[in-house]
């Protein structure tokens, strides 16, 4: 019976030290050292309000706007949290060679035709290829370029213009090797915004 | 395979080795029970845990005793957890409001945790409680972590020993390395994982409004019960966060891999930066690699550690680099598509469905590998989209027993079973009585380690027909054909094995799978730590005999190569069947099936 008393001891303060002390512990740390991000990086609008995180992917489907990737969250793409359906952050699980996966593929490059039919760029993988949460708040430097055409034309602005915001977000590897270079959709489209607003005054 | 990828794999690997010795050699003097600098801050702690469960830590423990207070903590650890999450619609630090778990559910995720499986079929972030993910499964990562390790120690012990019955004191082995090996480490992590963006909070989730409202038309269920068109638009997004941090620091350091949201790694507030990445991915195989080296240390010759290891990486890196260079290589049914509408031109795609772009194909094919190789289970990609050899690769990694560096822990206890195989066919070959590190390896020694080696494949093998041919079961699948074999196949892989990782497009939350992978995880974690201590003690027990000239070697090249071919060939004979039918065949196919 020692033993018995011993393990529900043990796991009664190991519970208490590493189930509440330690995480509330870090809990207060990060809220003291990094507050922004221990709270999700949230970005505001020209209003000041909150409009989304840094780190977690918006669906754009206006020509005025670079898109993300595609994903596959239900029940609408780039949602990662819907108390009614349970619905989160979660990739399609199609294996390679399924049809389904072939289908998809098919949906997004016509899409992506249809709305720059004058294009000949080579499509990028990453724009007709969902990523692994749904909520990837990234895409290639390549997929942001490819849209350079498309935006300018809505927008009505000099391609070069619209390069040089591209380049000026486009992230490289950290330290140059880890990682891959990737480009911010949310932070780029904010920059759109702001700089529409520039001109209107 | 680009430049960057070799770049990436050679400064991964080097970074595993240098850790190992210093750490390895700090986690040796932690379970000797000598003074380290972390005494004299965390000592008076110690003392009062001891002196609270009324424990002498220098109480000596025979191997029935040790394993007893193994399976008593991981049984009262099961039920815990079982029972928070069934109460936690009752219980404090529930913003979200989150009802109980579902009776089968709880059994299936309170056993996964309590094995260090960290099978998960649930969504973190939709059915948990932040006093659940706290108290209840961050709990257990730190307690089936350090239970791994203790077991470890027992059986060093019993390799050690002199003609005596000790293995040492489980409390006092399970108390040092949660209180001074996986806490400061998870400390260290989770503030470096907070600084690059990993949630840490206790606020219920945010309303934040899109920058462009979306517009859907959507099917759904009318009043009338018919299928009817209805259009929605949204304009907000509800980011969901919580105690995140301090949990995936120690589901990575103690090889657990539970993510606190569904997707794992791949989410981004669970992994945001290339930097996190690779702080979590280095922290997966930091102290399986280093208790290589504290195994050294403490059978007194280093070298025996070092050979170990380097049997591990021998197996480790082909696979590594075979699975990145899959990974990269076009999918030939894409091309086919491509190739069948003149005009359409796609740019370099690799396999990029299931990955995210911070990380890219190489950073997601490496995290694959290794933790697959270690039994941590944690996805920064979702490995139901991998190419047939993509997804290959880390099956089979779980399929050789998790022994390739393996969980902290059981993955070096495990290794140590083919060490003893190893010396046994030695043996057989030259025909003199196997030895290992001066024990005889007798008929009692080559049982147990055959019940560690063959359990989990017999188990597995045996849940994967029953599952392809019961009524209704294969509805969960996620694919169909050879595919979707591979996804049953991995279920039980990965259960029997206590790794984690899925091919995510089976549907396990119903009775069959919770229930079934309840038992495999049970049965794959504990029917092998019983024979292991049962081998301790056996061992404990033996004379230690000086080398003589008929000794075989355990420290040189030779026996690392002789180790890493059994562990192959065990895993090769014992699964190419059933591999074939799976992705071997899809491989075969060229995608066109």
């Amino acid at each position: 019976m020692r033993v018995l008393r011993a393990a529900v001891a043990m796991l009664v303060i190991m519970s208490g030290i590493t189930g509440l002390a330690y995480p509330l512990a870090v809990t207060a740390a990060a809220q003291y050292l990094f507050p922004w991000q221990a709270n999700g990086s949230i970005v505001n609008n020209p209003q000041n309000r909150p409009t989304g995180s840094k780190l977690i992917g918006q669906y754009f489907s206006g020509a005025r706007y670079f898109w993300p990737r595609p994903s596959a969250t239900a029940p609408v793409p780039y949602c990662p949290y819907n108390a009614a359906d349970g619905g989160c952050g979660t990739g399609s699980n199609l294996g390679p060679y399924s049809p389904g996966f072939l289908a998809a593929i098919k949906r997004r490059i016509i899409r992506l035709r249809s709305a720059d039919p004058q294009s000949t760029t080579p499509i990028p993988a990453s724009l007709i290829m969902a990523s692994g949460s749904g909520l990837d708040p990234d895409i290639s430097p390549s997929a942001a370029r490819y849209q350079i055409n498309r935006v300018a034309r809505a927008r009505r602005m000099p391609v070069a213009r619209l390069r040089r915001l591209v380049k000026r977000f486009t992230r490289g590897r950290t330290f140059g090797i880890l990682g891959a270079p990737r480009v911010n959709v949310l932070e780029l489209n904010l920059a759109l915004n702001r700089l529409a607003r520039k001109r209107k005054h | 395979m680009t430049d960057n990828s070799w770049l990436q794999i050679g400064l991964y690997l080097a970074t595993i080795i240098l850790c190992a010795r210093p750490l390895g050699v700090w986690m040796a003097a932690v379970y000797e029970g000598r003074k380290t600098f972390l005494h004299r801050a965390l000592g008076w702690l110690e003392r009062l845990i001891y002196r609270a469960a009324g424990i002498r830590p220098d109480d000596p423990m025979n191997w029935k005793a040790y394993a007893t207070a193994v399976m008593l903590l991981s049984l009262l650890s099961g039920i815990a957890l079982y029972g928070l999450q069934c109460l936690q619609g009752y219980l404090p630090l529930n913003p979200e409001h989150m009802s109980g778990v579902s009776p089968d559910l709880a059994f299936n995720t309170a056993i996964s945790f309590v094995t260090n499986t960290n099978w998960q079929s649930y969504n973190g972030e939709t059915t948990l409680s932040y006093l659940t993910q706290m108290l209840g499964l961050t709990v257990q990562n730190f307690i089936s972590a350090a239970v791994g390790m203790a077991v470890l120690v027992a059986l060093i012990r019993g390799l050690r020993g002199k003609q005596t019955d000790n293995l040492g004191n489980f409390w006092a082995d399970l108390t040092r390395g949660i209180l001074y090996i996986l806490l400061p480490l998870s400390v260290v992590l989770a503030m470096l994982l907070v600084s690059q963006g990993v949630v840490q909070s206790l606020n219920p989730y945010q309303k934040v409004r899109l920058v462009e409202p979306q517009h859907y038309s959507m099917r759904t269920t009318g009043s009338n019960g018919k299928m009817v068109n209805t259009r929605t638009v949204v304009r907000h997004q509800l980011l969901p966060t919580g105690p995140a941090a301090s949990q995936i620091a120690i589901k990575q350091l103690g090889t657990n891999g539970g993510g606190f949201f569904g997707a794992n790694s791949a989410y981004p507030y669970e992994n945001p930066t290339p930097l996190s990445n690779w702080l979590e991915m280095a922290a997966i195989l930091l102290i399986p690699a280093a208790l290589c080296c504290t195994f050294g240390r403490m059978v007194g010759d280093m070298r025996q550690g070092w050979a170990i290891m380097a049997a591990m990486l021998l197996l480790l890196i082909p696979l590594m680099i075979g699975c990145t260079a899959a990974e990269h290589a076009q999918n030939p049914a894409v091309a086919h598509l491509i190739h069948h509408h003149p005009g359409w031109a796609l740019k370099n795609h690799g396999y990029m469905e299931g990955k995210e772009t911070r990380f890219g194909i190489t950073d997601s094919a490496i995290w694959t590998t290794v933790t697959t190789a270690a039994s941590n289970g944690s996805v920064n990609s979702m490995l139901d989209s991998y190419s047939a050899i993509g997804g290959l690769i880390p099956m089979w990694l779980l399929q050789l027993g998790e022994v390739v560096f393996g969980g902290v822990g059981s993955g070096l206890y495990g290794m140590i079973m083919f060490v003893i195989v190893t010396v046994f066919i030695a043996g057989l070959m030259v025909g003199r009585t196997p030895e290992y590190l001066g024990k005889k390896i007798e008929a009692f020694e080559i049982k147990m380690a055959a019940i560690c080696v063959l359990v989990p494949p017999a188990l597995l093998l045996t849940a994967t027909a029953v599952a392809c041919v019961l009524p209704g079961v294969t509805n969960a699948l996620g694919n169909t054909g050879p595919h979707g074999f591979s996804e049953i196949l991995y279920w039980a892989s990965s259960t029997a094995n206590n790794n984690g990782s899925a091919f995510a497009g089976l549907g396990t939350n119903s009775v069959f799978y919770n229930i079934v992978g309840g038992v495999l995880m049970w049965v794959g974690r504990f029917w092998i730590i019983i024979p292991t201590l049962a081998l301790a003690g056996s061992l404990a027990k033996k004379k230690i005999i000086p080398p003589s000239s008929g000794t075989l070697p355990t420290h040189n090249g030779m026996f690392t190569c002789l180790l890493a071919a059994t562990v192959v060939l065990v895993g090769a004979l014992t699964f190419f069947p059933a591999l074939a039918l799976g992705p071997i065949v899809e491989f075969l196919s060229g995608g066109r099936l």
